[in-house]
């Protein structure tokens, strides 16, 4: 396996991981918040959330071209403090984190539904407030599925394709992952060199559905 | 001895529990069959469950009164609560859960009232329905109570066994001074602990709502 598929294998997975742990904090307190609270507006909520899952990623990422551009508010607030967003690999990983941010939260809030609120409840008449009961009780006892879905987020990122390169492009050693790798090396006719990309992208995503598998089915029997 | 005040309106399914009691007790005993709203009423006296009107007043403490529309929150109502299947954190080993709302330096002499040194290290899927009673009590006593709710902390225990661990919720009461609410539907095991009777049944607290 040549050195370029190496770096490309371990860019991705750098930056598939970094994805994960950054989606992880807002996922569970969105995926919480859902599970565990009424409020108006749930269901807009519940739909916004799960909207990246069918919007087209190029779409997604379109709308984070605009939404991080040179000529958006936000764009340019990030441009003034130094930030450079688009066509960096900041931006391979916002797409990622982006696409993955639903399967990630409705994992949590699967495995946050599962805790019986008694414990809860228990733990409030023990003195604990809101915040020390999400963290002693309610989180460790959801953990198989909050693992479950940030293996699962994981392997999304893994093999994120059409927002990542609209918002980071396919710049070697600066943007290209495996997905985006196959695709340019496919249209420069280097069939060879994408066989090999494709080989580690299959081993990736196996082994961390296995996992993902595995967490779920302990979940079940436990 | 503790002054309560248990005016409670319930809605519980098809039924609105009605309760109305006053007493100064040591130990109030709750009797009354399955489905008669004993464990509900435990929950709103412990601020699990929000009552539909009425008051709820432990020693000078109002916790809850619809019509001063106090609803003072389960954290900050300084209530041991023991629920029926005791509700061990199976996250967390035997000390873990002792120590989890922890405010009393009174560890080692629950460990030994309750008679828990053997436990401290173990999980609690490890323990019998009796040890795992024992261990909620000292849980619930960790955060020194104003007083100890019981929900038939003999149900999931064997006849012979209940004769063992009856005596430690007798010591707990004697020996650190705390009142209980006991609620149960054995009358020898009420007489034996109780003070007081608070008897919840269909006739003379439930009523069918009718549409």
């Amino acid at each position: 396996m040549s050195a370029e598929t190496w770096a490309i294998a371990r860019f991705t997975v750098l930056m598939a991981s970094l994805a994960t742990l950054l989606v992880l904090p807002p996922a569970i307190a969105i995926g919480w918040l859902l599970a565990r609270r009424t409020f108006p507006g749930k269901t807009l909520l519940e739909t916004i959330v799960s909207l990246p899952l069918v919007l087209p990623p190029v779409a997604t990422g379109l709308l984070l071209l605009w939404l991080f551009g040179r000529r958006s508010p936000v764009g340019q607030a990030l441009d003034a403090i130094g930030i450079d967003v688009i066509f960096t690999w900041k931006a391979v990983v916002l797409s990622m984190m982006v696409i993955s941010f639903p399967l990630v939260a409705r994992s949590v809030r699967a495995g946050i539904e599962q805790v019986d609120r008694r414990y809860e409840d228990l733990a409030a008449t023990l003195g604990a407030g809101s915040l020390r009961i999400l963290r002693t009780i309610t989180l460790p006892l959801a953990s198989r599925g909050i693992a479950a879905g940030a293996v699962l987020g994981f392997s999304r990122a893994l093999g994120e394709f059409g927002a990542t390169i609209m918002v980071a492009g396919a710049i070697p050693g600066r943007t290209r992952t495996l997905a985006v790798g196959i695709y340019t090396l496919v249209e420069t006719g280097r069939e060879e060199a994408a066989w090999s990309l494709l080989l580690v992208s299959a081993l990736l995503a196996f082994g961390a559905i296995y996992v993902s598998n595995r967490l779920v089915d302990q979940k079940g029997r436990s | 001895m503790i002054d309560l005040l248990i005016d409670v309106r319930l809605r519980q399914g098809e039924f609105v529990l009605s309760v109305r009691d006053e007493a100064s007790v040591e130990v109030l005993g709750l009797f009354g069959p399955s489905g008669s709203g004993k464990t509900s009423l435990l929950e709103a006296i412990a601020g699990i469950r929000r009552p539909d009107a009425g008051e709820i007043r432990i020693g000078d403490r109002i916790l809850f009164s619809s019509a001063k529309t106090i609803d003072v929150p389960a954290r900050e109502r300084h209530i041991g609560y023991v629920p029926q299947d005791a509700l061990l954190f199976p996250n967390l080993d035997v000390t873990g859960n002792i120590r989890y709302g922890a405010k009393s330096a009174d560890f080692e002499s629950l460990i030994a009232i309750l008679d828990l040194q053997a436990l401290l290290d173990r999980r609690v899927g490890m323990l019998s329905g009796g040890e795992k009673q024992r261990v909620a009590i000292a849980r619930a006593m960790m955060t020194r109570p104003s007083i100890l709710l019981l929900d038939e902390p003999l149900a999931g225990v064997d006849r012979e066994r209940r004769e063992v661990i009856l005596p430690y919720i007798l010591r707990i009461r004697k020996e650190m001074h705390v009142p209980l609410i006991y609620v149960t539907h054995d009358e020898a095991e009420l007489n034996s602990i109780a003070d007081r009777v608070l008897r919840l049944g269909p006739q003379i607290t439930q009523r069918s709502i009718t549409a």
